[in-house]
């Protein structure tokens, strides 16, 4: 190794002596090395291009070594770096008059109603209707909404905090688990959202867009409104909600994608 | 007995050619990536010129619809990445190598000199040791380049958590923006470099793998005296300098 703390300028004027031997020993090892490195490089790809795709469980459509590093990155980005980091809000004027609809999946039926069944334990039932929620404190919100094909926008939004519906309906229990998990009334879109994204200030039983009632394609009666993660689990007209120490299903998840999916 | 240069250190060699794969899934997941939401283009006088990318693109190197699939690539490459970065510039750092690659004060008016020569243009060429002021300016920026690159990708990756990057960066579409325009700069980087590498010939090349140059003459070199128009370094005094 050339020494560090001055430029040797004689090692690329004048170079050393070597005899062919050496030079001849060098340049194959090298290049042995070079071409082995090269040759296992390619057959490493080969066999992370071909690795298995995962068995179709909570999670789906992803090769196996890739998703055990998705799953890793949740630990790295969840556990190293707490929450309480906040969305970038705006001013009510930069908000879009339209905001972008992406998604119909779970929205086909007719069958929303005005209120929604909270599983608080298996079995038990809690039935909360829309003006029950409308009576809790509303927040509203001016956040860029980021859609995971890569595209955002700023929308505004209204509803109850997630954590003052927990607080109001005393599900403490509920919230010391680990998931919400929630899906549509006919149960064609779910999503599963750790506990912690799902407590974040931010995070809103939405049942209002710029000041009004949601419309049908943006998730009426009630959606959840997470800026902590991409759209995709911005489940839009929620049926049913219950808790789970296990990951709930996940309609991206089972398909190739990041279950944490967090922003 | 001949006389041979140690151009490059057998870790650097490492570094760069495992940059080399890693930085091509990089770009080619970030394409799966890049399709799901496409908007550039470049305009003139408000009519497209160039759309990244043409439907011909896409379909060609088959990256329709596999956005899952590139961000699985590209969230479990960048680790990589960023380490084979890492331990690039520190080794860099802690050998001492940082000072053939980085730009001096001459270069800057060096490089121009250089790329005269290149283009047949000028006869002669300043003298240099490992680099050419032209090579410390562009090596030293494709590092800086690598730098934005992680730096932009975390804010996208992660806009809320490093909230205070995405401000960096001017905001989550600018920092996308950017981070797309440093990977075009890799591609051009990449097709000069080649090009430059060919021109350069077999005994810079091999260097890249076996560390030494051969000298052709075998008698060691003498200084130029100082007719030429920029002065070689000295050695003595850049130390002052420094």
């Amino acid at each position: 190794m050339p020494k560090p703390n001055k430029i040797d300028t004689k090692r690329f004027t004048e170079g050393e002596l070597a005899d062919n031997k050496t030079i001849n020993r060098r340049t194959f090892l090298s290049f042995l090395t070079f071409g082995v490195s090269g040759v296992a490089a390619f057959f490493g790809w080969k066999a992370l291009y071909n690795d298995p795709i995962e068995p179709k469980g909570i999670t789906g459509g992803a090769r196996k070594a890739l998703r055990n590093v998705l799953n890793a990155n949740e630990q790295v980005f969840n556990k190293t770096l707490p929450a309480g980091h906040m969305a970038k809000t705006y001013p009510l004027s930069v908000a879009a008059k339209v905001p972008r609809v992406n998604g119909d999946i779970g929205l086909k039926g007719t069958d929303a109603n005005n209120w929604i069944e909270v599983i608080t334990s298996p079995g038990n039932i809690l039935k909360v209707t829309l003006d029950d929620l409308k009576s809790l404190p509303k927040t509203e919100h001016v956040i860029d909404f980021k859609c995971v094909e890569g595209w955002d926008q700023i929308m505004h939004w209204g509803g109850v905090k997630f954590s003052d519906f927990m607080m109001h309906y005393q599900l403490d229990k509920q919230a010391a688990m680990e998931y919400v998990g929630l899906h549509t009334p006919d149960n064609k879109y779910y999503v599963g959202i750790d506990m912690a994204s799902a407590m974040h200030p931010q995070t809103l039983l939405c049942y209002e867009m710029n000041g009004k009632p949601l419309s049908q394609d943006h998730g009426y009666p009630l959606r959840l409104i997470i800026p902590v993660k991409y759209g995709i689990k911005n489940l839009k007209r929620i049926g049913t909600l219950y808790f789970s120490n296990q990951r709930p299903p996940d309609y991206w998840a089972e398909n190739g994608y990041d279950y944490y999916a967090g922003l | 007995m001949k006389r041979i240069v140690n151009k490059h250190p057998l870790a650097i060699r490492w570094f760069h050619w495992i940059n080399f794969p890693l930085l091509a899934v990089m770009i080619w997941s970030g394409l799966l990536i890049y399709w799901a939401y496409d908007p550039y283009a470049i305009k003139l006088f408000g009519v497209t010129a160039f759309k990244f990318f043409p439907q011909w693109f896409y379909h060609k190197l088959n990256v329709v619809h596999r956005l899952s699939e590139g961000m699985a690539f590209h969230f479990v490459f960048m680790w990589l990445f960023a380490l084979n970065g890492l331990l690039y510039v520190l080794y860099t750092i802690f050998s001492g190598e940082w000072r053939y690659l980085l730009p001096q004060k001459s270069s800057w008016k060096e490089a121009w000199l250089v790329v005269l020569h290149d283009l047949h243009i000028r006869k002669t060429v300043p003298e240099q040791l490992k680099y050419n002021a032209a090579q410390r300016i562009v090596y030293t920026g494709i590092i800086i380049m690598g730098l934005g690159s992680l730096i932009t990708g975390l804010s996208i990756y992660k806009p809320t958590q490093f909230n205070w990057l995405v401000f960096l960066c001017g905001g989550y579409r600018t920092a996308r923006l950017i981070h797309f325009t440093l990977t075009i700069g890799y591609c051009l980087f990449f097709l000069l470099h080649i090009v430059q590498v060919i021109l350069a010939g077999w005994n810079n090349f091999r260097a890249m793998i076996t560390g030494f140059e051969i000298k052709n003459d075998n008698i060691p070199i003498s200084r130029p005296k100082s007719s030429a128009p920029v002065m070689p370094q000295i050695p003595e005094a850049d130390a002052k300098a420094k």
